[in-house]
């Protein structure tokens, strides 16, 4: 049987049958919501040992073949951001269910959830450009209504000026596939790139350009970042933890490689455009994070610094780079999650995310100091936690590709994000407990549960680096690497 | 080129989106942007005396209009309608806290 389609169906069912439920009892939404989380979080590692390595599962909806119908593509890239989508959403469901109880209204909240799932789900297993579009928008909407859940003026706000930006980076997308439509009569992405191979077309620069805009809005990158030091703070905490932990990377990063790497064929005049932005997002991001003065706004920035060392990653376009870069997201979607985590059980106890408020906490908040200390030497690269394996693959990447002068540079960005981290840390959870929050207590249990679930996660992939890259990552270096072969994999011949 | 005509709505669009200080008239410039490009869909699959395309017994011709493109639009047109649906409720809650719908006047978030 074909799991494929599960990936997209459960998330959407439940997302439907939750709102019902939701009207009876709140304690059914509860359930059903992680019951959902919980099989979509299983599914993936079932795809992992079910399958060979390397081998790619295509299902096409409807039984219509691939140039004509819209097919599903599972390989080696597709598996990861499914592993990380999947077990990260679990966790944020177990997280909400404590955390979500001071807001009203809970079942809509886990409906919205489940269709950011949905989408996100649908981006990444997609083989067809329109129907990427459309669960790119399933994802977008359901996270513009979750940034604005607690209807705040600034969370509106910040919700209106997300999405302002978030409708012109679709339109530029949808701009882009009318193009390529237009120029190749297709519209699946396998089609398109057996297609163009050869074309020359200024056309076919100009669609490139609109993908990299649009694209590169969702995914932060630093002349598109303007909406996500808003968005990502204003969000409850677990929806932060999604918006900056998957959701740029599945919309964003995903897309970015998916398209450029297996649809238009890397090259060297791109190579350079990712490493710029990747440079330019690293200490636009860090430089900026070092300023701040708000707990989750210092954690957005940082995001946007740490996306720039995955992209830096990917333009060195070799072995090293490629796996320094996925390494890297995945790590980051592990720690950045548990940082926003953390943030979120200080807000729910301390009841303020202003840095210079707080002080101590670890003495009255150990599971969250504890975990929130992983994560933050995690971030910074520190020996043996899995930041440092996955930047140092990068330096290599940027060394063998002989650019020294990144190498360097890329260096003295990680010692910067190691400064913004040690501040962050403390001024919250080290130094001296103040009178006032002597009586703070621990976070409830659903919410420890899930920090100890992702530092235990961060810790372990830095130990067990290399089974992870061998059985997880390998398989979607090769994707990446393979380049635009990738069309006659899925069509044949 | 009549494709032109698409590219000149979507800078229009652009313009109001990127000029205009008031929350709905942004909004505004972001439907127009995607009429711009449903429109320039529609041309796409155009076709100067084509016939619409279902095959009919007794009429002959293959110069069908390109039914794709009208498929997409129609799935553009419906997901532009949620999100539109979705930024007005946003602008009136907005207009109830800030009781303004001028964006220089809407700033309690810092840069």
């Amino acid at each position: 049987m074909n799991l494929l389609p599960l990936f997209i169906a459960i998330p959407l069912g439940t997302a439907f049958v939750i709102v019902l439920l939701g009207k009876m009892r709140e304690i059914y939404s509860d359930i059903l919501a992680s019951i959902a989380a919980l099989i979509l979080a299983i599914l993936p590692f079932i795809l992992i040992l079910s399958l060979d390595k390397g081998e790619v599962l295509v299902y096409s909806m409807g039984k219509w073949l691939p140039p004509q119908g819209i097919n599903l593509v599972l390989d080696g890239l597709s598996r990861l951001m499914l592993i990380i989508i999947n077990v990260v959403g679990f966790l944020a469901i177990v997280y909400s269910v404590s955390y979500m109880k001071k807001f009203t209204a809970k079942s809509k909240y886990y409906g919205l959830f489940m269709l950011m799932l949905t989408g996100m789900n649908g981006v990444v297993l997609t083989g067809d450009f329109f129907n990427l579009f459309v669960f790119a928008e399933i994802a977008a909407i359901s996270s513009y209504a979750l940034v604005a859940f607690g209807v705040e003026a600034e969370e509106l706000e910040a919700s209106f000026k997300y999405m302002v930006m978030g409708s012109i980076a679709t339109i530029l997308i949808l701009f882009s596939i009318g193009l390529l439509y237009g120029l190749t009569g297709s519209l699946n992405m396998a089609d398109v790139g057996r297609t163009i191979q050869g074309n020359g077309s200024t056309l076919l620069s100009f669609s490139m350009v609109l993908f990299l805009t649009g694209f590169g809005i969702k995914a932060a990158m630093i002349p598109f970042h303007a909406w996500l030091p808003d968005a990502h703070p204003s969000a409850p905490a677990p929806v932060s933890a999604m918006l900056s932990g998957v959701l740029i990377k599945a919309l964003g990063v995903y897309a970015l490689m998916r398209i450029f790497f297996n649809v238009f064929g890397f090259n060297l005049q791109l190579s350079w455009v990712f490493m710029i932005l990747g440079l330019l997002s690293i200490f636009g991001g860090g430089l900026l994070a070092l300023r701040q003065d708000d707990l989750k706004r210092l954690l957005a920035y940082s995001s946007i610094s740490q996306m720039g060392f995955i992209i830096l990653g990917l333009g060195c376009g070799n072995y090293w780079g490629i796996l320094g870069a996925l390494f890297h997201l995945l790590n980051h979607s592990s720690f950045k999650s548990l940082l926003f985590l953390n943030s979120g059980a200080v807000e729910y106890s301390v009841g303020t995310r202003k840095l210079d408020k707080m002080g101590g906490l670890s003495k009255v908040m150990p599971v969250t100091g504890a975990t929130s200390t992983i994560a933050s030497l995690s971030i910074s690269g520190i020996p043996p936690f899995n930041g440092f394996w996955s930047k140092l693959f990068i330096i290599i990447g940027l060394v063998q590709a002989n650019h020294f002068v990144l190498a360097v540079l890329a260096i003295l960005a990680s010692v910067l994000t190691l400064a913004y981290y040690l501040r962050m840390q403390r001024n919250t959870f080290f130094g001296k407990l103040k009178k006032e929050l002597e009586k703070i207590k621990e976070a409830p249990l659903s919410m420890c549960f899930s920090m100890i679930v992702l530092a235990v996660v961060c810790v372990g992939l830095g130990i067990f680096f290399y089974p992870v890259m061998k059985v997880v990552l390998e398989p979607a270096v090769e994707v990446l690497q393979e380049g635009i072969k990738y069309s006659s994999l899925i069509l044949g011949g | 080129m009549i494709f032109f005509l698409s590219f000149i709505l979507f800078l229009i669009g652009l313009y109001c989106v990127l000029i205009k200080k008031n929350l709905l008239k942004i909004v505004m410039g972001i439907v127009i942007m995607e009429y711009s490009v449903s429109l320039f869909l529609i041309l796409l699959g155009y076709k100067k005396g084509g016939f619409p395309p279902i095959v009919t017994p007794g009429v002959e011709g293959t110069n069908f209009v390109d039914p794709l493109p009208q498929a997409l639009v129609i799935t553009a047109i419906v997901i532009s309608i949620a999100s539109l649906a979705l930024i007005i409720s946003l602008c009136m809650r907005i207009y109830q806290k800030y009781k303004t719908f001028d964006i220089t006047k809407i700033r309690k978030l810092k840069g």
